[in-house]
């Protein structure tokens, strides 16, 4: 009976745990020295991400004020890949499922094959997954931007003729906050991982008070 | 006591492993290895991207589904009742007995009931689609 106790004790002890989850800030941190009211202050900067400027299905130019307010979830694929690119979308429409009806939950897929990837291409591909642009952005651009794109996102890319489709790259899902901070990186193609996305989105929306 | 507990247990785990039915344990690892990424787990593919292998008609085919395996396909398809248009990369690697292991554990997986495909259909399928594997 003691253990039965016990063991209850330690589930509740747990979830009171999760329930007050804070997510991290990932990158690498500065500090800058600063004079503030006669005193010696020091703030932390932190890794946020740059400036980015491409074109999305539609056309329409996507910028970090399309973000405005709103947190979003960025991936790398091309729209031919043959290797994990199908199960990392089978795993973002869970996230574009769940948050159906929030402007506030946007989706942010670059193509890391910008040559065959046009924003036609990525059109008809958007439109055989029946997306909405304004909650899921398929976007082209110049390829070293998208390149350089993906190291602030902590994502590893690059061409290699000898993979499957000639590129390779990793199947992560960054989690990016309405002030540009990475607040988590989940690998895609693991359903688990994505199930703590999911939670992890509405501890975000929670803490930067969107709904 | 404890006994009855620890035989309980050990009969509910005969019983999980028996309805584990599928025989085809060799094409459920090719499976994996070489259609998974696109077909998923679940066989359910990705909703309107990529056509679902569970309760799809096409697989009353085999001979169809050898050279699909084999060949891929391009174009506009319809699978239950849904339209797909997103090309299969052909698989020139796979030898015509692991084909074979793949369409059989296809065709019983997922809720599919088709009956067993022996590898020298499958060997005469390719051959009619100009496999030059053999």
């Amino acid at each position: 009976m003691l253990r039965f106790f016990l063991i209850v004790f330690c589930i509740s002890l747990m979830s009171a745990c999760s329930n007050k989850k804070e997510l991290p800030i990932l990158g690498n941190r500065d500090y800058q020295t600063k004079i503030v009211n006669g005193k010696e202050v020091q703030d932390t900067i932190y890794h946020t991400i740059k400036d980015f400027n491409f074109v999305n299905q539609d056309s329409q130019p996507v910028v970090p004020a399309t973000f405005q307010d709103k947190i979003y979830i960025a991936d790398f694929f091309f729209t031919s890949c043959p290797t994990i690119c199908p199960t990392v979308k089978t795993q973002m429409l869970r996230i574009y499922e769940k948050y159906e009806g929030n402007k506030n939950v946007v989706l942010l897929s670059h193509t890391l094959d910008t040559k065959y990837d046009t924003p036609e291409v990525l059109n008809s591909y958007a439109k055989k997954l029946e997306i909405e642009t304004n909650r899921w952005h398929m976007v082209t651009g110049e390829k070293d931007d998208i390149y350089t794109m993906a190291k602030q996102y902590f994502i590893a890319a690059a061409e290699d003729p000898n993979s499957p489709g000639g590129y390779t790259h990793s199947g992560g899902l960054v989690l990016v906050d309405r002030d540009k901070f990475v607040r988590g990186v989940y690998d895609g193609t693991e359903k688990d991982q994505v199930t703590e996305l999911l939670g992890d989105i509405d501890v975000l929306l929670k803490e930067q008070g969107l709904k | 006591m404890r006994w009855i507990f620890i035989l309980f247990i050990a009969a509910i785990a005969l019983v999980l492993v028996q309805c584990d039915t599928n025989p085809y344990k060799q094409g459920k690892v090719l499976y994996e290895q070489n259609c998974q990424n696109c077909h998923q787990e679940d066989g359910h593919a990705v909703r309107g991207l990529i056509p679902p292998l569970a309760k799809s008609e096409y697989l009353s085919d085999p001979e169809q589904v050898a050279c699909i395996i084999r060949n891929g396909l391009k174009g506009e398809i319809t699978v239950n009742g849904e339209k797909y248009n997103h090309e299969m990369p052909p698989n020139l690697v796979l030898t015509p007995t692991q084909i074979s292991n793949i369409i059989n554990y296809i065709n019983n997986s997922w809720g599919n009931k088709h009956p067993f495909v022996s590898y020298n259909k499958v060997a005469e399928s390719l051959k009619a689609c100009g496999d030059e594997f053999l």
